[in-house]
């Protein structure tokens, strides 16, 4: 049963690559179909799966051992308990709203067999992660992940810039992939095993520097897949990628999987303090980054996507509060599946009716074209600025009050910087809103001479941004009245209770106060008077910002330049001295025989001379020894 | 005596060169189908060895044994015999050389027909091209490397295996300087005969060098046996035997410099760095199934040899010298890689990334632990698939177009979007993308590695980002972005070729999902060979956590 | 007389031949100074035949002799045929064996 959710997107992605041109027509729908047999039987597992009592919920299963050698017993096999679970819900549920999506989206491109089969794959892939019951296991769905992720932000391939930027995601988490197999490593080298449940069990039983490590290296993992710093260069490149991708994989679910990794490994962390210190400044200092980030661009995507990282920040930072904030991490992380895919959807459907402009400035007063793109986005961009009673007012009020409850200096640090950055959240959230459906039309025609006709998008590309319209505004309430949420996950990741300086309802207040202050930040600089459609050069940290806040050159001078240099001089080296020192001993060889050919002139009278001191050299020899 | 089974395999493939080599220049079509014959004929027969292997605890190290006497005078023996490694890797060889001969079905054509023209040439037309033998030649030289292969892999005479390993260095000699794919940098044709000859020459120079080293170790052998048993040997099984009840013990310094002697000719084979500079030259010079041909199959013998005679015979000589190995491997692994990354044409970046993977075998193989050795023997196994698939589709790629520079590719996949699938298929199994063979082997080095050494576990984990960067990077300039000029009309793969490049890729995806058959059949050896170097797996720091049911 | 002033008379026709050999270019004049080593040398054999009283010596002196009479039938006939083709006995311009 467990298997086959893996198995029918996988089966899909197979057949839709190796059918060919026969399935060119109907490649879409039995993808789509595959999607929502997953989700059914997620559905059915779920129900399933409540018909039982906390401690019996958690499932196995195995299916076949996978690399038996020695000591080292790597199996397939699943684990689904309710942290699974809820990853499985929100995979298959906006997996198979965002295939429906692309119906429509991808509609025209002559490659459309090839992006299901591609949005398939990842599918199997995520699934795979969150449902492996052993860490290499959930190796295998982690680099699966990226390399859907690259297929698909490389998908249009004939955009240089595209295929760049694939590249350089999947390097960039490669880099975080090693953190991950180190720390297989070490916890193989230490436990014997790498499955979860012996290795959790155990994780009090070894050294904190052991632990520390693991966590740490679970940590740089977690940084590449969910972007964070500092591996976080990749995320903005990716949007590259058609936007039901970004909005599946780079803003609902892969991202999210760091989070899940430092939750599902939450007993390392918890008896290793000084990595979830790491894990905390990772998140506060991502949040910032990604606000900011946010703040600057003009291009729609891009500025989501420093939303996506701010949030994944957030997340982050949460789970590095231990048991106090697991919960409120993956609960965060659902909410913000629904309304960041909402954004995006919504940002597609934009886009799909600007003829592919990205840049904001020249969108401005959408909302009577596309009524239906406006209100659920509207809808989505509450929930995420924490709008009261919205998804994201309960979660992110619930990850700052965990934060405060940290206690001390630690705790106001915290605080506040999770506030400010939920103020940021509303200001560039604003800027977007504003810029895109509000003020005065501003878009031109573009080099062909095509003026843009802004149009709403069809059904099939607004069902699933209405669904997730809805899953944005109830889902926070849903969660947490009668903190249904919280008893759901507490048997797998634990719950604590630190004590706040303040109380829920004072952290509901400031959140809320410095929303508002964002939104009319916003509102004065972007509402009240025309946006120039292009854009002003603006202060140091803009410009900073515009540029991702200089990580790009950060890389480029530190690691790819040196790169270039240290590869090009080993070419050099290993012609000019490894094969210089082979090439050299055969030319001296060479050289020695040339001059040894000249002794044998071809003179009789030279050989006769050669042979009577040779005669004359072995008579001496013969008397010294004598002598002797 | 039942029937020679390991005989049989490798004299398939040598009457097959026979046979092939004898038919009439004008049939050509007829020489190649018979070499495929013989090649499938091959893969019967190594199948029979699979299933003739027995994999039970108590089976006997070195199954379907053969012994003759040969020399008596120097006490040779023509002694065959085989463990779970020799089966994997006769498996392998006996596997991959049908697609290589389908692979070059055509690139011992006469010159005058394009090298990839149409199926199957018109015989006889051009009187020039009536006489052509060399396509008879190409395919009789694979076949009869492949019979030497074979035989090294089962000889347990170290004598025989000498023969062997330096007997298949003639024909191949002749097969990397007799036929280039006519895509050379040199435009002219006498140009790129000069530079085939040069790799040629250099892969000749060098490995016969490696042989030299080796055969006065060889008579070091049989003089130490000779002088402490009642008579000399090169049974691999009679002195590993003499060993165990003490009655044979070289001595410290004489098995170091033995140990030496063995260890050069085969790094040289493997090739590790710093004696790898003729992989470059010779796999670029050559066509791409010459190119698979050396790296996956004979290079093969070299790591294989390391495992089976380096670590059997001079069990303290290798532990003296791990930790230099261990960092000449750690070398490769990245200089191989960081080299790759520099390389502008395609064949001479795949072989540096071989370079790169042979560091992680031998690595393996010093690590010394049952994961390590194991996942280098899987790692021969899966490098030999993945870099097969890689290179063909390479090979495939550089015959269209005439060129192997990476600069004259671009935007490939718009004209020919399943040779750039395979190609990408190909090259993530060289990054060892899970779900994919070598995966497995790698994360199995990496563990056998890190148990032991923890640092250079680390530092060979930085290979995985390098490969990473390597590969991509190839894929992106080749077949992404705009089209380039020339490209315009590449046509996509052919049925021929695709039948060639699909079970490769079959083959990866089954050893990257269930590799346990192949590791059944490996472990016995491997903890054969552990317990000849008197080593064990460290054990985890906490020795009372139960594996997860 | 004391048989040892054979032997000094040996060793300086010896040396005559040898010097003969290395220093003229005549092959005619060559293969004469030749014989005079191969005769010095026969003198030396039958001298120390004589000192040590048995015949080895001058049975060994004999079969230099014939040795030497094969090497004058062969080599006469090699310089002749040079000479014949080249119009020149000089063995310095007989140097076409090098590479």
């Amino acid at each position: 049963m467990i298997g086959l959710l893996v198995g029918a997107p996988l089966l899909g992605a197979a057949v839709l690559l190796v059918g060919g041109r026969l399935l060119e027509r109907t490649g879409h729908w039995l993808a789509t179909a595959l999607a929502a047999v997953s989700l059914v039987l997620a559905v059915t597992l779920f129900l399933d799966m409540l018909g039982r009592e906390g401690e019996e919920r958690a499932l196995h299963q195995h299916l076949f051992s996978w690399i038996p050698v020695a000591d080292l017993q790597a199996d397939v096999a699943f684990r689904l308990d309710q942290l699974s679970m809820t990853f499985v819900l929100l995979i298959t549920s906006v997996g198979t709203l965002i295939h429906l999506y692309s119906i429509g989206y991808m509609a025209h491109d002559p490659r459309r067999r090839r992006f299901f089969a591609y949005l398939n794959l990842f599918l199997a892939a995520m699934l795979l992660l969150v449902l492996a019951d052993n860490y290499l296991l959930l190796y295998v769905g982690w680099e699966g992940v990226g390399l859907a992720s690259f297929l698909l932000i490389g998908f249009w391939q004939h955009k240089p810039s595209a295929a760049t930027a694939a590249k350089k995601a999947f390097v960039v988490n490669r880099v975080g992939d090693v953190g991950l197999s180190i720390a297989i490593l070490l916890m193989f080298t230490t436990f014997g095993t790498f499955a979860f449940e012996p290795v959790l069990a155990n994780a009090n039983e070894t050294g904190e520097g052991t632990l520390t490590a693991i966590g740490l290296m679970l940590l740089l993992a977690a940084c590449g897949k969910s972007a964070q710093v500092p591996l976080q260069s990749w995320l903005g490149d990716a949007m590259e990628g058609p936007t039901p991708v970004s909005a599946l994989i780079h803003a609902a679910t892969m991202v999210t999987a760091g989070v899940y990794l430092i939750t599902r490994s939450g007993a390392i962390f918890n008896a290793a303090p000084d990595a979830q210190t790491v894990v905390i400044v990772v998140g506060a200092v991502t949040l910032l980054f990604g606000a900011i980030v946010g703040c600057a661009k003009d291009d729609i995507k891009k500025a989501l996507a420093g939303s996506t990282m701010s949030q994944i920040g957030y997340m982050m930072l949460a789970a590095g509060l231990g048991p106090v904030g697991y919960v409120f991490a993956i609960m965060h992380l659902v909410t913000h599946g629904f309304f960041k895919a909402g954004l995006f959807l919504g940002a597609g459907s934009v886009m799909h009716g600007m003829n592919d402009e990205v840049d904001m400035r020249r969108y401005g007063g959408l909302r009577k074209y596309m009524p239906i793109t406006f209100v659920t986005f509207g809808l989505a961009y509450l929930a995420i600025i924490g709008f009261p009673y919205l998804s994201g007012y309960f979660s992110k009020d619930e990850i700052i009050y965990a934060g405060f409850s940290q206690g001390g200096a630690e705790g106001w640090i915290l605080g506040g910087v999770m506030l400010l950055g939920a103020a940021l959240t509303a200001y560039y959230m604003t800027r977007i809103m504003l810029l895109t459906f509000f003020g005065e039309k501003r878009w031109q025609p573009d080099a062909q001479g095509h003026e843009p006709h802004p149009h709403e998008s069809p059904l099939s590309m607004t069902i699933p941004m209405m669904v997730l319209a809805v899953g944005s505004v109830g889902a926070g309430f849903f969660f947490d009245s009668g903190e249904r949420f919280v008893h759901w996950l507490e048997p797998v990741t634990g719950l604590g209770h630190g004590d706040s300086p303040v109380s829920h309802g004072t952290v509901a207040l400031a959140a809320t106060g410095v929303m508002l202050l964002g939104v009319v930040g916003a509102w004065w600089q972007y509402g009240r008077r025309p946006v120039p459609v292009v854009a002003p050069a603006g202060r140091w940290i803009t410009r900073a910002a515009r540029r991702d806040l200089l990580q790009d050159d950060f890389n480029h001078a530190v690691l790819v330049r040196p790169g270039n240099y240290l590869t090009r001089g080993l070419v050099y080296l290993d012609h000019k001295l490894v094969d210089g020192v082979v090439n050299g001993t055969a030319a001296s060889v060479g050289g020695l025989s040339g001059r040894l050919r000249r002794v044998q002139n071809g003179f009789a009278r030279s050989y006769a001379v050669s042979m009577f001191g040779g005669a004359a050299v072995l008579v001496a020899a013969t008397l010294l020894m004598r002598a002797v | 005596m039942s029937f020679p089974l390991l005989t049989a395999t490798a004299l398939t493939p040598a009457i097959g060169a026979v046979a092939t080599a004898a038919v009439p220049a004008a049939r050509r079509t007829v020489a190649k189908w018979l070499a495929l014959l013989f090649s499938l004929a091959t893969v019967g027969f190594a199948a029979a060895v699979l299933l003739r292997f027995d994999t039970g605890s108590g089976a006997d190290r070195y199954q379907l044994t053969e012994s003759r006497s040969w020399i008596e005078d120097f006490g040779v023996r023509y002694e065959l015999g085989v463990d779970g490694i020799g089966v994997a890797m006769i498996a392998l060889t006996a596997v991959l050389i049908p697609f290589l001969i389908g692979a070059g079905w055509h690139d011992a054509d006469p010159p005058s027909l394009p090298a990839s023209g149409q199926e199957g040439p018109r015989e006889g037309e051009a009187p020039a091209t009536r006489r052509w033998r060399p396509t008879q030649g190409f395919f009789a030289l694979i076949l009869m490397v492949e019979a030497m292969v074979i035989l090294s892999f089962a000889a347990t005479d170290i004598f025989l295996f000498y023969i062997f390993f330096e007997a298949m260095l003639i024909p191949m000699y002749f097969l990397i300087g007799g036929f280039g794919d006519r895509a050379g940098e040199q435009d002219t044709e006498e140009g790129q005969a000069r530079q085939r000859s040069y790799a040629a020459v250099k892969f000749l120079l060098y490995n016969l060098v490696g042989g030299l080293v080796m055969l006065a170790a060889v008579i070091g052998v049989y003089v130490a046996t000779a002088d402490q048993l009642p008579e000399g040997t090169f049974s691999l099984q009679a002195i590993l035997e003499a060993r165990s009840a003490g009655e044979l013990d070289f001595g410290t310094a004489t098995e170091r410099w033995l140990f030496l002697g063995f260890f050069v000719a085969f790094a040289i084979k493997a090739p590790l760095w710093p004696l790898h500079t003729w992989l470059p030259n010779a796999m670029g010079e050559s066509t791409a199934p010459v190119a698979v041909l050396i790296t996956a199959v004979v290079d093969k013998v070299g790591t294989f040899a390391m495992l089976r005679f380096c670590l059997g015979l001079f069990p303290e000589a290798s532990d003296w010298a791990t930790p230099v190995v261990i960092v000449l491997a750690l070398v490769s692994i990245i200089y191989g890689a960081l080299l790759a990354l520099g390389q502008r044409d395609i064949k001479r970046l795949i072989a540096y990334a071989s370079i790169s993977h042979f560091g992680f075998i031998v690595l393996g193989i010093f690590a010394m632990t049952s994961q390590g050795q194991g996942g280098a023997t899987l790692y021969m196994v899966n490098h030999g698939v993945a870099t097969a698939a890689l290179m063909l589709v390479a090979g495939f790629l550089i015959a269209r177009r005439g060129s192997r520079l990476i600069s004259d590719y671009g935007g490939v996949q718009k004209t020919a979007p399943v040779l750039a699938g395979t190609f990408l298929i190909g090259g993530l199994a060289t990054l060892s993308l899970p779900g994919l063979g070598p995966f497995v082997s790698e994360f199995l080095v990496l563990v056998g590695t890190f148990s032991r050494y923890k640092a250079a576990g680390i530092v060979a984990c930085a290979g995985i980002v390098l490969a990473a960067l390597y590969v991509l990077i190839l894929y992106q300039r080749t077949m992404t972005g705009p089209l380039k000029p020339g490209l315009e009309k590449l046509p996509d793969l052919r049925v021929r070729e695709l039948t060639v490049v699909a079970p490769l890729i079959a083959l990866l995806i089954f050893l990257g999902v269930y590799p346990q058959p192949l590791t059944d059949i490996v472990n016995p050896a491997v903890e054969h060979t552990l317990s000849d170097v008197d080593q064990s797996d460290p054990e985890p720091e906490l020795p009372a956590v139960e594996a997860a049911p | 007389m004391n048989p040892e002033n054979y032997l000094y008379l040996s060793a300086l026709l010896f040396t005559l031949g040898a010097c003969g050999v290395l220093l003229r270019r005549n092959a005619i004049v060559v293969f004469m100074c030749v014989e005079l080593m191969l005769n010095a040398a026969n003198l030396a054999l039958v001298t120390f035949s004589r000192m040590h009283g048995n015949l080895d010596g001058q049975i060994l002196a004999f079969f230099v002799m014939v040795v030497a009479a094969a090497e004058v039938v062969v080599g006469l006939a090699i310089i002749v045929t040079v000479y014949r083709s080249r119009h020149s006995a000089s063995v310095d311009d007989a140097s076409l064996m090098k590479l």
